[in-house]
């Protein structure tokens, strides 16, 4: 405002600010740095210990440290154990599925069509729903007497009939099919962005030396998008494990018949809200956030390291 | 790409490519029915009337056109007991204006510091803040809803304001810090010299050149708090202060035969989000890419 005004008192102000610089940005951090401390680590603190006490009813006088009886309890239930599987299950579908959608529709989309916004815009308009308008959609899709089934009956593909999430036994398979209609998107863009940052003389060379298509595809453009590859599948793995909202949208708050469609997020939550149980609670979601970060801490670092040295 | 510069000898070249080409159309006409058909029966539903909407007619066009599953999805029907979305509307744009707000300013104080200048601890701090976008929220619920409790916060707006201002720092964060990097160092040390402090080139030069990283910032923190469930359906116990996802859900369940009215009100829900998407795709790719933390 006053950069104008003839400066006679500067310097002296001027090395007065130079020594704020260093205390400048952290007081700037701080109020962040502060809500986080306290609202990650305070509260994963106070789950912790939780997860460790003896706080299964509304009011537990006095609250007791038991160790590790919470997760023992856990690893012997029934219902949780259904849960880690139809997580795996989960996974096995969504994160291959999406890898594989992602990398046809980019290498579709980076063949320089004039029309690429277009069809990108289509491919990623998903990735703007919230998971409950995907849940309630795809339940209606998946209505065992309407929907995709009339649809494979119209198209001569009865077998493809099921009961989708009221069958026991596909219940979370279902339940993968409509997140990878709504992320695919999500690596298609990844691997899209991975195909424009490979120079384009990496293929002239190739092509200089005979090689073919397949080959090209095969042995250049595949290993160099390893790394988009390894980013998406921890996306997605972390994904699998908070998925939460589309079982509850699809299935329902008690994840379907004979939990076929039930994942720890959402067991957790009844565990909570429902039962009282805030110890058990505690320990699923304990679990989850340890499956978390054998993901996402080594990922975290690789990424940073990678980019302090370019 | 070069097929114009020689034609003559280019020429027998471009059958195969037309070929290839016809293919990439097929490839990406088979991707575009996979992703549209949801959304055609989406729409399709929500624009039939109850007597329409027979299990066996899905597929088909709606006979008349009406928006009476609109007018129910929005307003419910009392007599019923069947709680509509047009409150629940409101409140999210209550709850996402002012979330938005602060969790993008404070986001560009946080990147504006984490960018330019170096002090102790700072990849520290930084990789600590990141985590917090990846963690799974049920790890934080139980004490979340009791210091809202305890702050007076607890089924309120105010209180959905506080979580989502808290949960959104990391990825404003590293949206801006990304942005704030690309800025030439150069630039701030010569406002620096000429004696603006660290407040006053975050005002002069970061400030007006923040528009881009602006934008991004703001349309994905829009996406996540107008489509966030878990945060709404723990913090708010009242019909009338959720919002409206976690409204939809409920709506899901008491027009259970009423597909109409459930797909209006997934549309009436989705429509916002949608709408921005449509307008400023580009942005909300950036917003994505930058959450795979590689900017």
């Amino acid at each position: 405002m006053t950069a104008a005004t003839p400066s006679v008192p500067m310097p002296r102000r001027r090395r007065r600010r130079f020594s704020s610089d260093h205390w400048g940005p952290i007081l700037l951090l701080l109020p962040s740095a502060l809500l986080i401390l306290v609202f990650v680590y305070g509260f994963i603190g106070y789950t912790g210990w939780l997860s460790m006490s003896n706080w299964n009813d509304l009011v537990v006088n006095p609250l007791k440290f038991v160790g590790l009886d919470n997760y023992m309890h856990l690893f012997r239930d029934q219902r949780f154990q259904i849960d880690m599987q139809n997580t795996l299950t989960f996974s096995v579908i969504f994160i291959p599925g999406c890898l594989v959608l992602g990398l046809i529709g980019a290498l579709l989309l980076h063949t320089g069509l004039p029309t690429e916004g277009f069809w990108r815009t289509v491919f990623l308009l998903p990735m703007a729903l919230s998971f409950i308008v995907t849940g309630v959609l795809w339940r209606w899709l998946m209505n065992p007497s309407s929907g995709l089934n009339l649809l494979f009956d119209a198209l001569h593909l009865p077998f493809l009939k099921n009961g989708w999430y009221t069958d026991p036994n596909i219940g979370i398979k279902a339940v993968a099919l409509a997140a990878l209609w709504q992320y695919s998107g999500y690596t298609m863009a990844m691997y899209l962005a991975g195909l424009r940052a490979i120079p384009g003389d990496v293929y002239e060379a190739a092509q200089v030396d005979g090689a073919t298509a397949s080959q090209i595809f095969w042995r250049i453009t595949l290993p160099l998008l390893t790394p988009v590859s390894l980013s998406a599948v921890i996306i997605l793995g972390h994904l699998s494990l908070k998925i939460f909202d589309l079982v509850i949208a699809m299935a329902g708050p008690q994840g379907g018949p004979a939990f076929s469609s039930d994942v720890p997020a959402n067991y957790m939550f009844n565990t909570v809200y429902q039962a009282n149980k805030f110890a058990n609670g505690a320990g699923i979601a304990m679990i989850l956030l340890i499956c978390v970060s054998f993901l996402v801490i080594p990922y975290l670092s690789w990424s940073l390291r990678q980019e302090a040295r370019a | 790409m070069t097929t114009a510069a020689i034609p003559a000898t280019e020429a027998p070249k471009k059958q195969p490519l037309r070929i290839a080409r016809i293919l990439v159309y097929v490839g990406l006409i088979a991707l575009a029915l996979f992703y549209l058909i949801p959304i055609y029966v989406l729409v399709s539903t929500s624009l039939k009337s109850y007597a329409d909407v027979s299990l066996d007619r899905m597929w088909q066009f709606p006979q008349h056109l009406t928006l009476a599953g609109f007018a129910a999805a929005w307003s419910g029907d009392p007599l019923k007991g069947q709680q509509g979305l047009g409150g629940n509307f409101f409140n999210s744009v209550k709850l996402v204006i002012p979330a938005l707000f602060i969790s993008v300013m404070l986001g560009s104080l946080n990147g504006y510091a984490l960018s330019h200048f170096k002090f102790r601890g700072a990849d520290i701090l930084f990789f600590l803040m990141l985590f917090g976008m990846f963690i799974p929220y049920q790890s934080v619920m139980i004490p979340l809803v009791r210091v809202e409790q305890f702050l007076g916060l607890y089924g309120s707006i105010p209180g959905l304001v506080l979580a989502h201002v808290v949960y959104g720092l990391p990825i404003t964060t590293l949206i801006f810090r990304n942005y704030y990097a690309g800025i030439p160092h150069d630039l701030i040390e010569a406002a620096r010299i000429d004696g603006a402090g660290l407040l006053g080139i975050y005002r002069r030069i970061i400030v007006p050149i923040s528009a881009p990283g602006m934008v991004v910032a703001i349309i994905w923190q829009f996406t996540q708090i107008w489509n966030d469930f878990l945060f709404g359906v723990i913090i708010t116990n009242k019909p009338s202060v959720q919002p409206i996802t976690v409204a939809l859900n409920n709506l899901a369940g008491s027009f259970i035969v009423q597909w109409n009215v459930q797909m209006a009100g997934a549309l009436l829900t989705a429509l916002p989000t949608v709408i921005v998407y449509i307008l400023m795709g580009r942005y909300f790719v950036q917003g994505l890419m930058a959450g795979s933390v590689k900017g």
